[in-house]
């Protein structure tokens, strides 16, 4: 397996922490909450501290001198491979959770198999991460069940947040060259295989939080390979801003 | 297990170790807390630090780092800081003397598992009010002012108060 492929896959796990922490994190000082505001922004430093030690790993391995701000800040949309799921917008709480619970139980799956990879530094930030992973999920799941099982226009919300985001969520299985090539080589999860426990997990979940299942026909695909939504582009023009205006800043 | 558990730390840099404190909680050193899994000198004099966040995004680790290397500077030695990841950090590494040191301070220390699960997800009353030593207390949030406490409150004294999450 060449570094370059190697660094495909490790960008392909990254940057949903990345995007989807940088979804959170603009909830800074606008949670419904003070409670909940503290919370996703938690969740957002658990997942960018994740993402920083994946850059830093591929900045490693790449052999352009790259540093962990040029893989975060300086790349175009198209490079990006996230998963078009985590750079859905925050919209309402609703949307905001049910995002954060259709990602969290599959980075949890994902995160129990990526400990076992050969590659010993992905292996420890799975390890890492696993602890804070089970902190998100549990968090997104007693929220699921509240607004769910809560009042009749909490159960409105997150059944209209769930059935727009549900199509989203077949593309977390989908394979990309470099996967397969890791998930041979030992390194990497084959993610397809995780598909069964994840819908099994979810869909018990929505059961007991009163929310139905929906019937999605059509999935969404595409940013694994780079061809987003419209709404990657204006999270990324907020993001990259101060890097592109005063070049060589440092997080 | 166990071997992997202990630290490697040269007697003769405890002292200047035990100096650093963490900068969110200052009453605990680093030795206390646990984040120090090496340190001895290298053949060519320098110190060598590996230390390991508690939680990966924990802002605190960069200033940690340049506190020790102006610890040892200023006693004398050169240093190389790394941070570690794996084994990953667990709040069974924090010592007896930090537990103490936290509940002292306001924060009511890390249970084991079992405990933690049943307070933070059971509701159980079992979190010790770090105000009056009533468990008379609700979790408020999961998550609080730093990734490692939750929130709680004492329904006894009307205090609230932070709660160290079991990490492991």
């Amino acid at each position: 397996m060449t570094n370059k492929t190697l660094i495909n896959y490790i960008l392909g796990i990254a940057d949903n922490s990345l995007i989807l922490g940088q979804r959170l994190g603009t909830l800074t000082g606008h949670g419904p909450s003070l409670e909940t505001d503290i919370a996703c922004t938690n969740i957002s430093l658990d997942l960018f501290g994740q993402v920083r030690g994946y850059y830093q790993y591929a900045a490693d391995l790449s052999e352009e001198n790259k540093t962990e701000d040029d893989f975060a800040f300086l790349r175009k949309e198209r490079e990006y491979k996230n998963v078009l799921l985590v750079e859905q917008p925050n919209r309402d709480f609703a949307y905001v959770i049910a995002r954060q619970y259709l990602f969290d139980v599959f980075h949890i799956l994902q995160m129990q198999e990526l400990q076992n990879s050969k590659d010993e530094n992905l292996a420890a930030i799975a390890k890492k991460g696993i602890k804070e992973v089970s902190y998100h999920v549990r968090f997104s799941g007693d929220w699921m069940k509240r607004l769910g099982d809560g009042t009749e226009e909490s159960h409105n919300k997150i059944q209209e947040a769930v059935n727009n985001l549900w199509g989203y969520t077949n593309e977390l299985f989908m394979m990309t060259e470099a996967d397969k090539e890791a998930a041979e080589a030992g390194i990497g999860v084959d993610v397809s295989k995780l598909k069964e426990t994840y819908y099994n997990r979810v869909e018990n979940l929505l059961k007991e939080a009163t929310i139905e299942i929906p019937e999605s026909k059509y999935w969404q695909k595409g940013g694994k390979e780079g061809i987003h939504t419209e709404h990657l582009g204006y999270l990324l023009s907020d993001m990259q801003y101060m890097q592109r205006t005063y070049p060589n800043m440092k997080w | 297990m166990v071997a992997e558990q202990q630290p490697h730390i040269n007697k003769k840099l405890i002292d200047i170790l035990e100096s650093v404190s963490d900068p969110e909680v200052p009453v605990l050193s680093i030795l206390d807390l646990g984040v120090v899994r090496y340190a001895d000198f290298e053949d060519d004099g320098k110190v060598s630090v590996k230390i390991t966040p508690t939680y990966s995004g924990c802002p605190a680790m960069d200033v940690i780092g340049d506190d020790i290397e102006k610890a040892l500077t200023e006693a004398g030695y050169k240093s190389k800081v790394k941070l570690i990841l794996s084994p990953a950090w667990t709040t069974d590494w924090m010592s007896e003397n930090g537990k103490r040191k936290l509940e002292e301070y306001g924060i009511a220390p890390p249970m084991d598992a079992t405990a933690d699960k049943a307070a933070l997800l059971g509701n159980a009353k079992i979190v010790k009010c770090t105000n009056c030593g009533s468990t008379n207390t609700h979790l408020v949030s999961q998550f609080g002012s730093t990734a490692c406490k939750a929130m709680f409150k004492c329904d006894d004294c009307q205090e609230p108060f932070d709660y160290f999450k079991c990490l492991k």
